[in-house]
Order: structure tokens, then sequence, then C-alpha cells
């Protein structure tokens, strides 16, 4: 319970920093988690190592209780030589395949039918794991999720869908997303179980992950489960929340906080003293300060990198334009 | 080597690539008990079962979507699309997953998944069931396409798609489907890609060609030699890669150029041949370079062969080509 408190705060602190980082220009972009912490830990925790995940673009703590070091996130956030994924993608966007964290794209929805293949590749294989895609409340609207879901029921895919509802895709809030009354209960269109929670409990979320991922190993197909949470900051950083929902909704959010949730039963089952979490607080930023700076301080990108990874190997064309670009000139080379 | 269709020889190439390793696994719309509705699958549920021959629900982007998570994993999925017009639901799935994986991953995660789908024109199919938007795939990095005009280079092409790294787009002319036979190599056949056909040598016009549009490319040449006029024709096979040296040498020594493909003209892979022959072969041209294409209307029904390139108009364009220089 102590190691899950610590992963929410790492990824809270982080996430403070991030919004910071971002307004100085240190880094392109973010999008925050602080609300989604115990959804996220809670989840991770009851998953397997050689569980598949499918993530959207948000799932940082995930990342974290999966045993991603915060300076891998922060060479990806940074874009540098040391990120695995070679700094293709905007910050948010990664992947560890050591890990069986699958990297994410953009386009809302697209990992749903993704988890459900791999799956299905695990039915096949006979191996007793699960896969989880992560996606919040907009992405149940998307032609993926239907697909996906539809698919996990007809072939009974040992696959966890996890819906954070975070009550906002951007500026639409949930009740204009679907008049379903909840998120979950479209499962039942499926034929599989969906389960609803309060996502700022840490343990609710651990047990109902757990339980999904059982069921699924047990060959007994999938489940939905929407955790109900609040998105306390925007979007992205590209976005300010002030023009579609009130303080005073997102102060009534806060009343909620998972971190502090989790402090209150810590400490009133002894566990936590004030001083120990004070402690777990600095120690957060302290190791977050130190992940920045060593990525920040790592070389960018080899430019001759941006052909490679197109294919396994490169075309003719691409063999050109990359020699074509070491030598200085635009994409058709010099004059024939 | 067996007498074939090119149907056939397409099932015998997914026959053969399923024996050969068994993460091959096919999945799509009617393709199990029904074996297809060109009967391309025909025997291979029989064969392998429904767990490698699998009938998905009716949605492309599920079974696109489903097919990279498998090949994520470590299987190497082919999905059928039944009809090449009927792909776009899974557009998202190709064109933001599919052909970004590798890329957007670092190589972390390679995507080696086959899309086969029917395309082209020819047998009365109207705007649904006929289109030819190869372009849009050849436009997406990440993406090889290829396209067979016989029934060797069907189950060579193919085999080479399915053990390929990498995502392949496999278009089958369905208009040729069961119109051509030819000797296909028993086994593991593989036809490399990025490697063009000579499927006749010329001397006095190039003509580019691939798909179903190759016969009436011959048909014409046919009609020319009559004339006088030596054609030699190209059969491109691979798109991306495309054989960049066979197209430019081919110029080269005839120094004319006619590009004929049944895809709408504007931004259609025609135009790409242009621009690479006016960038690489310019001083060998003798004439302007002709396309050949579709008109930019969508695929009309009861004018399908006023629509469609046919010997007649490759012709015309090669003696206007000729004519000129």
């Amino acid at each position: 319970m102590l190691d899950a408190y610590r992963w929410m705060v790492v990824a809270r602190v982080t996430d403070e920093r991030c919004l910071s980082l971002q307004r100085q220009g240190r880094i392109g972009f973010y999008a925050p988690l602080a609300g989604q912490e115990a959804a996220q830990v809670g989840t991770a925790l009851a998953m397997h190592a050689e569980d598949w995940f499918f993530p959207a673009y948000r799932e940082l703590a995930v990342a974290l209780v999966r045993g991603i070091p915060l300076r891998s996130i922060f060479d990806q956030l940074v874009g540098n030589s040391q990120d695995v994924s070679k700094g293709r993608q905007m910050p948010n966007h990664f992947g560890f395949r050591d890990k069986n964290i699958v990297v994410p794209s953009s386009p809302i929805g697209t990992q749903i039918t993704q988890a459900v293949g791999a799956a299905m590749a695990a039915q096949r294989r006979r191996d007793p794991i699960a896969t989880i895609a992560f996606f919040g409340d907009g992405a149940t609207s998307s032609n993926d999720f239907h697909a996906g879901l539809n698919f996990a029921g007809v072939f009974g895919t040992p696959t966890i869908f996890l819906c954070q509802n975070n009550q906002w895709a951007i500026s639409l809030p949930r009740e204009k997303q679907t008049r379903s009354a909840t998120l979950a209960e479209k499962s039942n269109a499926y034929g599989f179980p969906g389960v609803v929670l309060d996502g700022n409990d840490l343990n609710a979320v651990y047990r109902a992950v757990g339980e999904a991922r059982a069921r699924a190993v047990r060959g007994e197909g999938p489940t939905l489960i929407e955790a109900q949470v609040y998105r306390f900051g925007p979007h992205s950083t590209s976005d300010d929340p002030h023009r579609y929902r009130s303080d005073a909704e997102v102060a009534a959010a806060r009343e909620r906080d998972p971190i502090q949730r989790l402090a209150r039963e810590l400490a009133e089952a002894g566990v936590l003293e004030a001083s120990a979490d004070k402690a777990i607080w600095e120690t957060a930023r302290a190791e977050v300060a130190r992940a920045f700076e060593a990525a920040e301080g790592t070389p960018t990108v080899d430019p001759l990198s941006l052909f490679d990874d197109v294919f396994e190997t490169r075309t003719p064309q691409l063999e050109a334009q990359r020699s074509g670009f070491a030598a200085g000139a635009g994409s058709g080379g010099g004059a024939p | 080597m067996t007498e074939m269709t090119l149907v056939q020889a397409v099932n015998r190439g997914l026959e053969e690539a399923m024996r050969q390793d068994p993460d091959v696994l096919l999945l799509g719309e009617d393709i199990g008990v029904n074996g297809g509705v060109f009967r391309a699958t025909e025997g291979l549920f029989k064969q392998f079962g429904a767990d490698r021959v699998i009938d998905t629900p009716l949605s492309e982007t599920g079974i696109v979507g489903t097919a990279i998570g498998m090949a994520l994993y470590g299987l190497k999925p082919v999905a059928e699309i039944q009809f090449l017009d009927f792909i776009y639901p899974a557009f998202d799935q190709i064109v933001s997953e599919l052909a970004k994986f590798r890329y957007r991953s670092g190589g972390q995660y390679p995507c080696p998944v086959t899309i086969r789908a029917p395309y082209g024109g020819g047998i009365k199919g109207g705007l649904y069931h006929s289109q030819s938007t190869e372009a849009y795939f050849c436009h997406t990095a990440g993406l090889k396409v290829a396209i067979p005009s016989t029934p060797a280079d069907a189950k060579g092409l193919l085999l080479t798609a399915i053990h390929d790294p990498d995502p392949v787009i496999f278009l089958e002319p369905k208009r040729i489907y069961r119109s051509v036979t030819g000797e296909v190599p028993d086994g593991d056949h593989r036809v490399p890609f990025g490697r063009a056909r000579l499927v006749r040598e010329g001397d006095d016009v190039s003509v580019f060609a691939y798909g179903a549009m190759v016969a009436p490319a011959t048909e014409a040449a046919d009609a020319l030699a009559a004339e006088g006029i030596s054609t030699e024709i190209v059969d491109l096979r691979t798109l991306v890669p495309l054989d960049e040296e066979a197209v430019v040498a081919s110029v080269e020594k005839t120094g004319r150029a006619v590009v004929v493909h049944e895809a709408a003209r504007t931004c259609g892979f025609g135009a790409e041949l242009s621009a690479i022959l006016a960038e690489k072969a310019f001083f060998s041209l003798k004439a302007p370079i002709a396309r050949v294409t579709g008109y930019d209307t969508p695929f009309p029904y009861a004018l399908e062969n006023a629509y469609l390139p046919n010997p007649e108009k490759i012709v015309h364009a090669v003696r206007a080509t000729v004519k000129a220089a």
C-alpha cells in the first residue's frame, strides 16, 4: 500500500513538474494525469509482468508501476537520443517493449482492437495472460471501441477494457458523450460484464482489475471496467479548461483527490506518519528533478535516424533520400 | 509447376505459407466455411481449422486492428478485406497504426501484417466493387504495395508479402482471377519485392503497367507490332518498393514512356512514375510521357468499359507518343 502511495506521489510530482517545464518551453507538450493516479496504480499493480498493456497517452503512472525508470520517461518527453522510441513521437506517447507496454498513437480508441488482437494471439499460443486497453470516456464513442468490444465478446478474449472516465473529453462533458447511464453498461450489448467503480479508491480498482484478470486467464472472457475519476488539469498543455468548466466543479472533484484519500487511509491505519509523508514527497521531487536534468542534458537524436525504422531495411528510394539529406540536399537529391 | 488460375495461385500461396509457419493465420469476412466470396481461401478452413482461418464480424477496423495486435504479439496474420472498396473503415488502423508502428516505436514493434484485397474494375461492380485506389497506400510511408498480374506472381509475391518483416498491402486484380491461367511453381515460390518483370522487350516505346492492366497493354503491343512499332512492357509488380532502375533503364533505351493504370488520373501512381522519369530520364525522352488511366470520375456502372483503359486507348497513346518524335 505504501508502495502504491509512493508511485502515486511520484506521478503527481512528475505531472506538476511537466506542466511547468512545458510552460518554460523545455518540453513541447504534456497531457497530465492528476486525479487518475489511483485508477492507474491500482490497475497496474493488479496485472502481471507477462500481461500486455495497450495504453493511451495519459498512462504515466502505469509505466512507473511497470518498472519504467523516470529517466526513460523523461528521455521520451524530451525526445533525446536515449529515448527508446528515438524521439519519434510527441511527449506522453511512450511504450517499452521489454515491459510489454505497446507504444500508443494519438488517434482515439485505435489501441482497443489491437489489445483484442494480441489477446487472440495469446489464446492461439495458449499463453495464460491478459491484455489490457486503456482509454477514456471519449473513446467509448470511437469506431474501435465498438469493434474491439464486439470482437472480444465474439471470441471470448482475455482482455480488460479499462475506461478511465475522467468526465471530460477535451471540452465535451461525459453526459454529452453518450445517453447511456454508465459507460460500463455498454458491455451488456457485447455479452460480457461491465463494472463501475470509484476510481479514486485504490483498493476498489485493484480488486476489480484483479478479478477481471483472473476471469480472463481462466478463459471466461473480457471485462469492461469504468473507473470514475476526474481530470484535475487540462486535457493537455494545449487547452484551457476554464473555457468549458467551472472552478467550483474542479474544486469539488479535488475534495476526492485519490492521493489525499489514500494518505488519510494510510495515516488512519498507522502506516504513514506526517514526517514519512513529507519525506515521500521530497524524495519524489528530488528524483523527478534529477531524471529531468539528466534527460535534458542528453544529446538530441541523430538526424540521419530520420530514415530508420520506416521498414526493417531501407528501400532504394529511402536510401537515396537519406544520401541526399546527408549531402545537404532536399528529398530529390542533387540535379541529374 | 502446375497450371492454375490467379485466384487458385493466391489460394496455393496462402496454403504454402500456413504449412511453412504455424504463426501464419487468416482473418476476414466469409473466409472460413464459405471459402471467401471469390473462393481465395477455399479449403483452408477445413485444412487448418477455425483458429487459423478466422471468420470475423463485419468490421474492417476490427479485422485490421486485431490483425495488428496479433502481429505485435508475434503472429503473421493475413487479413482479407472483401473488396478494396470496403477498406476505408480500416483506413485509420492502416495509415495511423499499421504503417507507423515500427517507426513510432523506434523499431521496438515491427508489425508484419499482410492485407489482401481484390481491387479494380471489369466485373460490373459499379462504384463500390471496382475501384483501384493503390495510390492512397503508396503515399503512406511504412507500407509496401504489391500487385500481381500473373498466377505465378500472385503466389510468389504473396509468399514474399507474408514473410516480409513489414506490412504489405496485397492487391489482387479480381477481373483476371479466373480469366488468366498460367504455370505456377510448386512449393516455396517467392518473387522478390522491388524487381519489375520485363513482359516483352521492345525498342520504340516503354509501356508501364501492373495488375489487370498488363493484359490490355500486351494486346496493344501485338496490334502495334503489326504497324511496325516495337513496344516494351514492364510490369511493376510492386509499387513500393519501386524498381526505379528498371523503369529508368527502359526509357533510356526506348526514349518514350506510356503509363497505364485503371486508377483515376489525378495523383494516380502514373503521376509518380512520370515525375521520376522527368527527373531521371529527361534527356533520354524523345516525346512527352503519356498516361492512359481511369478518369477523374467515380467508377461508373453502365459505362464501365468507357472508363477503363483498353488496348485501343493504349494503342492510341503509343501512336501519339511515337508520332511526336
